[in-house]
Formats: structure tokens, sequence, C-alpha cells
């Protein structure tokens, strides 16, 4: 029905202008916001309208009392990171975003493990808490408790190695990031 | 002063001459300042009228507008004006009582979480928790509204709170860290655009809401001039170009104009302003307008690349922007006759599909004929409300609107019920303008109860029901994608509309023959007080033409 229009091949700029919207990687936001009560509400209903995936996020102090920060982990490759930065932005409580650049950027995250070990096994498992630069924070007959900061590969690879222990619980607190050099985050 | 006092001088100093309301037990100290504050406050029989008198104020005068409710039923009554407010980006601050604050959290008589409600549906929203702070939350909730893009704010006041003694000072500055919207448009950018629009061989100017809202018609206009360039506009932006015009290509979208939809599909350059490509103007996103490139001029910059990617970004003011755009594109000298061709092949689509529909021969009177009589009576010359479905549709189509604010309907959210409400909240705000709503027997039922407010404070709206006797957009969805399957369309048990008027001292007419239908209107719109018209249409017309759900603008029907 009706007249079709005629055909014509799109420009290259124009595709590019489209494929600008996912880039791909893990984003890591790091967001001031006022400290008034309801603003995590906010942020985290945001994300649930729009769709969007939050994969770590965590909260805390600044040294100003009257702002919090929120980093928050996100997978770019399949949210437009560009969208949900706009969106946050329209917060009115939310005072400044910023999409860390990763080589610019230090990020931790801590973790606790509680891996099954008794006497025969419990040296083994200390050893590797030693690579990890991990501490032993509890010990009992059958388990012990193990703390781990690292950035989330560093934690993901030390649950690869002592899940074959018996892995009894896992914490994970999400991760935090600063920027390197003297500027602020 | 009480903290209720302070809000009456905070609504004083805004300038604020009418709000709409329901009082209940938490809002009582409010409602006990409005008894000497000098502030006219219309008593809505339902808060969902009341906001939706609030959006028709703010939408036909352009300030921001007041509506009132209780705690808990009452709040939550507003949550469908609220989240319509925010789709179609309307200015209106909704202040809300709430349980004390010794209640809060304990499920208390007519306790319902307002803040958490409606928190997906609001600009901005706050709860006060110092009733010292009142006066700036207020003064902020207004700048919220009104500024930027413009929507909903909430304030939700605690009973308690309300009563209490505050230091009252006029506030002077505002606090809003987080809050600064552009105005200004980047002016690298509007060159980028004015030099696009000079290149361009197959433009078009695609304008929505946001053109109203910025009050940016006069250079919308003078733009669209300077460039001989066709135009169309969005539902929502219908009247900020005048129609009919020479350079109008009528409305775009699902029940647009072919010329309209043709011309976006085929061009090589569009301007967007204050427009958000929306799923009814698209259709099928992937194969939306494949030839052009865009200018998007939004001052939400969240609205850029959200759904179409825009080459030219310009976020800012849309008036300011306009404004600079034409200088910018005047100084390129541009050769008019670039566009020639272009006019043709729009000139040939107007000419070969106008809107058309096939007229009775009897004195039945077909729903497009209907609008087409309104129009006549009205001289083109009223405020225009409507509800939503079919009705809507056709008076968008055959109604010519030649100013903005004069079309107010529910766009984005798409509310039943809003019509009524809206045309008594424009004529309280536009006493000297003729207000006339275009409802349908489905809709109309929806707010019925607004006649009495209408009524009782004398607002003289002139209420025209399209009864075919059906929820017509649903029927005519189910006859063409639902094998005819007719399911729970029919309105069977309607009210007899004319007895409803007077039952609510309102003057009900009914009108069912084609060949007196101008003057029949012109006697009803002559008619003193609020008036109800039952007018009995062709019960199954459907409305064309329509891109249908998921397809293309070029595969149009009808």
């Amino acid at each position: 029905m009706g007249e079709p229009g005629i055909k014509e091949t799109l420009s290259l700029e124009d595709l590019q202008a489209e494929a600008g919207l996912r880039s791909g990687r893990k984003h890591t936001l790091s967001i001031l916001v006022e400290n008034k009560p309801g603003v995590l509400t906010r942020i985290a209903g945001l994300f649930a309208r729009r769709g969007f995936n939050i994969d770590t996020l965590t909260v805390g102090p600044t040294d100003d009392d009257r702002i919090s920060r929120v980093t928050l982990t996100l997978d770019g490759a399949v949210h437009p990171i560009d969208q949900v930065t706009k969106q946050l932005h329209k917060l009115i409580n939310v005072l400044k975003i910023r999409d860390l650049e990763p080589a610019e950027t230090v990020a931790r995250e801590l973790a606790l493990f509680k891996i099954a070990a008794d006497g025969q096994t419990r040296a083994e498992v200390m050893q590797i808490c030693e690579i990890f630069r991990g501490k032993v924070v509890d010990v009992g007959k059958r388990s012990i408790i193990i703390e781990i900061t690292g950035t989330n590969d560093k934690i993901e690879a030390f649950e690869r190695l002592v899940r074959p222990f018996g892995l009894v619980e896992m914490m994970r607190t999400g991760e935090i990031a600063i920027t390197r050099g003297r500027g602020e985050t | 002063m009480r903290a209720v006092d302070a809000i009456m001088e905070c609504l004083k100093a805004e300038g604020v001459d009418v709000v709409f309301g329901y009082p209940g037990g938490a809002n009582m100290p409010t409602y006990d300042a409005f008894y000497d504050a000098g502030i006219k406050h219309i008593l809505v029989r339902h808060e969902a009228g009341g906001g939706h008198a609030a959006a028709g104020y703010a939408k036909a005068t352009g300030k921001v507008a007041v509506a009132l409710g209780t705690s808990g039923p009452g709040a939550t009554n507003l949550v469908t004006p609220i989240l319509d407010a925010m789709m179609d980006s309307v200015p209106v601050v909704f202040l809300t009582g709430q349980v004390r604050t010794d209640l809060l959290g304990t499920d208390g008589f007519q306790e319902a979480d307002t803040i958490g409600i409606t928190m997906p549906a609001v600009k901005h929203s706050v709860m006060i928790t110092d009733p010292a702070e009142l006066p700036r939350v207020l003064h902020e909730a207004f700048y919220i509204a009104r500024s930027g893009r413009p929507g909903p704010v909430v304030v939700d006041i605690p009973t308690d709170l309300s009563k209490v003694d505050i230091p009252y000072e006029p506030v002077t500055d505002l606090h809003l860290p987080g809050y600064q919207p552009t105005t200004e448009g980047n002016a690298k950018q509007v060159r980028q655009a004015a030099k696009a629009l000079a290149a361009a061989r197959r433009p078009v100017i695609y304008a929505g809401g946001g053109v109203v809202n910025a009050n940016a018609s006069a250079e919308l206009i003078e733009l669209t001039r300077a460039g001989n360039f066709p135009i169309t506009c969005t539902l929502m932006g219908l009247g900020a170009f005048p129609a009919p015009d020479r350079q109008w290509l009528g409305m775009l979208g699902m029940h647009g104009t072919r010329a309209a939809n043709y011309a976006i599909d085929e061009a090589d350059l569009i301007v967007a302003v204050g427009a958000r490509f929306d799923d009814r103007i698209t259709g099928k996103l992937s194969e939306f307008a494949p030839r052009a490139k865009f200018v998007h001029i939004d001052i939400d910059p969240a609205e850029i690349s959200k759904n179409v990617p825009a080459h030219i970004p310009i976020v800012g003011d849309a008036k300011n922007i306009l404004s600079k755009l034409v200088v910018e594109y005047r100084s390129l000298e541009p050769d008019a006759s670039r566009l020639e061709e272009w006019w043709a092949r729009v000139d040939h689509w107007r000419e070969r599909f106008p809107l058309a529909y096939e007229d009775t021969t009897d004195s039945e009177i077909r729903p497009q004929f209907m609008i087409q009589a309104l129009a006549e009576a009205t001289e083109n010359d009223a405020i225009v409300t409507s509800d939503v479905g079919q009705h809507q549709m056709w008076t968008a189509q055959y109604y010519d609107f030649p100013k903005p604010r004069r079309w107010i309907n529910s766009g984005g959210l798409g509310t039943m019920g809003f019509g009524l409400p809206a045309a008594l909240g424009a004529k309280v705000g536009c006493p000297d303008q003729q207000v006339v709503c275009v409802s349908g027997d489905g809709s109309i039922q929806m707010n019925a109860q607004e006649f009495a407010t209408c009524a009782d404070n004398g607002i003289d709206v002139k209420v025209f029901i399209m009864n075919n006797g059906y929820l017509g957009m649903v029927r005519q969805w189910q006859e063409l994608f639902w094998d005819r399957r007719y399911s729970q369309v029919k309105m069977g048990g309607n009210p007899d509309f004319v007895k409803l008027a007077e039952a609510y001292g309102c003057t009900g007419l009914r009108l069912t023959d084609k060949n007196t239908l101008v003057d029949d209107m012109r006697a009803a719109l002559a008619t003193p007080g609020p008036v109800l018209v039952d007018v009995r249409v062709t019960a199954e017309e459907n409305v064309y033409p329509m891109i249908a759900p998921g397809e293309a603008a070029r595969d149009m029907v009808g």
C-alpha cells in the first residue's frame, strides 16, 4: 500500500552514530548524590524502570557529610551507557556522574570466604590465601574464613581455587573505585 | 506563622490564583489555611479530576498549576494525573497530605507511601521532614516543575508538621546544585544544523509538544517560512504551526496524513524540535526515515539519541535555539530552488492522499463530519480538549488548530477521563476563551462526576460526546487485527447522557441529524453554562489512514 520510497544506501557516518551507543565493556560509574532520604531508591528505581541491569552497587559517605558516593558497575555491551548517565542526571539529587576510565582508575572490592577446611586441608587453603595476600580472620574446627581485597578479577580467581575445598559461603561488597593522580574522582 | 499559612504565602508569591483539590483528614490544616487565604479553590469531585483539571489549566495557560489531595486514597487517586503530567511534560505541583509523623510506617489510617508510589512518575518529589524547610521546598517545586523540561513535582506534607509554627521569610534564593538545565544551544551545533538545512534537498521539520512548552511557535513559524520547509507536528505539537497552511503537511504518526509520513520516509534531513520519536510516530523503528540525517533539538539531553541517533544534537530551549538557527540559516543564503522537486513530490502526495471518508447520503452523522461541523461551529477558534480513542484521533485530524495551547489532550499516557476535567481547568485558566471537550461515550464515563464541579462553579464548558456505542479504538483494532472478535467493547447500558447532564444541573442535548448539525452545535455553544451534547454517530467507522502497529510508515493503510 502507498508509494514505496526510493531506496538509497545509508552512509557510514549514519551507521557510526548508531554504533556509538553500546561500548561493549564493563563500566564503573562514580556518582555523587545529595545525602537525602530516598536517593538510593530513586537510582535503583530508575534502573529497574528503564531495564538497566546493575552488576554491583556500593554506597558510602564522603568527606562531606551532605554528600554520599554511589559506585556502580554495569555492562556496556548490554546497556547504552550514554542513556544511563543522561537518565541519572535527570534525578535532582544526583550531583555528578563520572564514567571511570579503567586505565586511570584503581578499583577494589572486599570479599569474605567461608571455606570447609579441616586439619588436613587447612594448610593448603592458608597457602593459597597467602599468595593472594588475603587474611585469615577466623578459624574453626571444620572451616576457615578468609578476607580478600582486590579487583574483582582477583577475587574471582581466588574463588575458583578454593571452590574445590568446599565453599560454604562467599560475600562480596561490590567495587569501589578512585581515579589515579591528584584530581578528584 | 503556621506552616500551612506559609504554604499560602508561597502560592501567592508564585502567582497562583487558583488550585484544584479535595480535602480529607490529613490535609485539613491546609484547608483551614485556604479559608481566608484569598486563593480560589475549585472543589473537584474526584482527585483524578483535580489532577487533570490542573493539567488542563497548565496546558492552556503555560503556568504552573496546583492540585491537592489528602493522604492515602487521595494521593493514590492522583497517581494517574501525575504520570500523565510526566509523560506530556506538564508543570503541575501536587500537594498531598500525609499521616502524622509518629504514624509513618505503621499502616496508619489512610496512610500510603506517596513518595514511593509516585517515584517513577515524577520529575521530583519531596516529603517534608522539617516544617521550617517547607517554603524553600515549595518554591523549589515550582521552579523544577516549570523550568527545563516541565513536569510534575509532588510535595508530601505530614499533617502534624503542617500545623507547626515556623518563622516564615520569603525565599529569594534556591539551592539546587544537582539541577541546572541547559537552555542555551551550542552555537557551533546550531551553525552545523543551519548548514545541513541549507544543503538538504528533501528536508522536513518535525515539531512536538516541546515547541508549545517553550512558547516557541513564532520562532518555529519563522524558520519554516525562511526556508520554505515542509512541516509536520506530532499529536502534542498541533497548533505550534498554524493549520491549514501551504507548508503544513498535517499530523505525523500512526494516524497522521500520508503526506507527512511519506515525507518523513523520504526525507534526507529531519529537524526534530521538542519531539521524542515516540513509537506512535516512528512505527517500525528500524525502517523509520531510512535516508534521513537528524537534527534533534530538545531541552532534555536524555531524549537525544534515545530512540533515533541524532547526527546534530542541540540541547537547549527551543525558542532560543530556533531564533539563532533562523539567523544562521539566512546568513547562508541558500538557493530556494533546490526544494522545487521536493515540493512537487510533497504536493503530489497531498493531492493524491487527502484525509477523506465516505460521507452518508441520509442524516446519519459520520464521526469525521462531526469534527468538521464542530470546527465550523466554533470557527476553529476554541480551546479543544479530548479524551482518548477514536474521537481524539479524528479531532486531531479534522480540527485545524491555528494556534498553540488550543489542543489539549493526553498524548503520552493516553488517559481516558482526561477531557472533561482538563476542559474545566482550561476554562478556569482562560475564562474568555471558548472551551469545548470532545469525548467518547466510553471516556466521558471515566470522570463524568466533574459535571458537578462545572455546574457548581458555573464553569462554562461544552462537551460533545461522539457516541458510537463502542469503545471505538479497541473495536477498530479487534476488527483489523483480531479477526473481528469484538470482546468487551460494546458499551451496553450507557446512561441517557441528556438526563445525566440534567441530573448534574447542566444542559443536555442530543443531536442525530447531519443536516442541521452545525446550526445545532452553534445553538449548544450559545447556551449559557455547562452543556453536554450527545452526538450520535456511525457505530463502526475506522480511523484512517493508519500505520499498523510495528509496521513502517510507507506501508500505511486506509
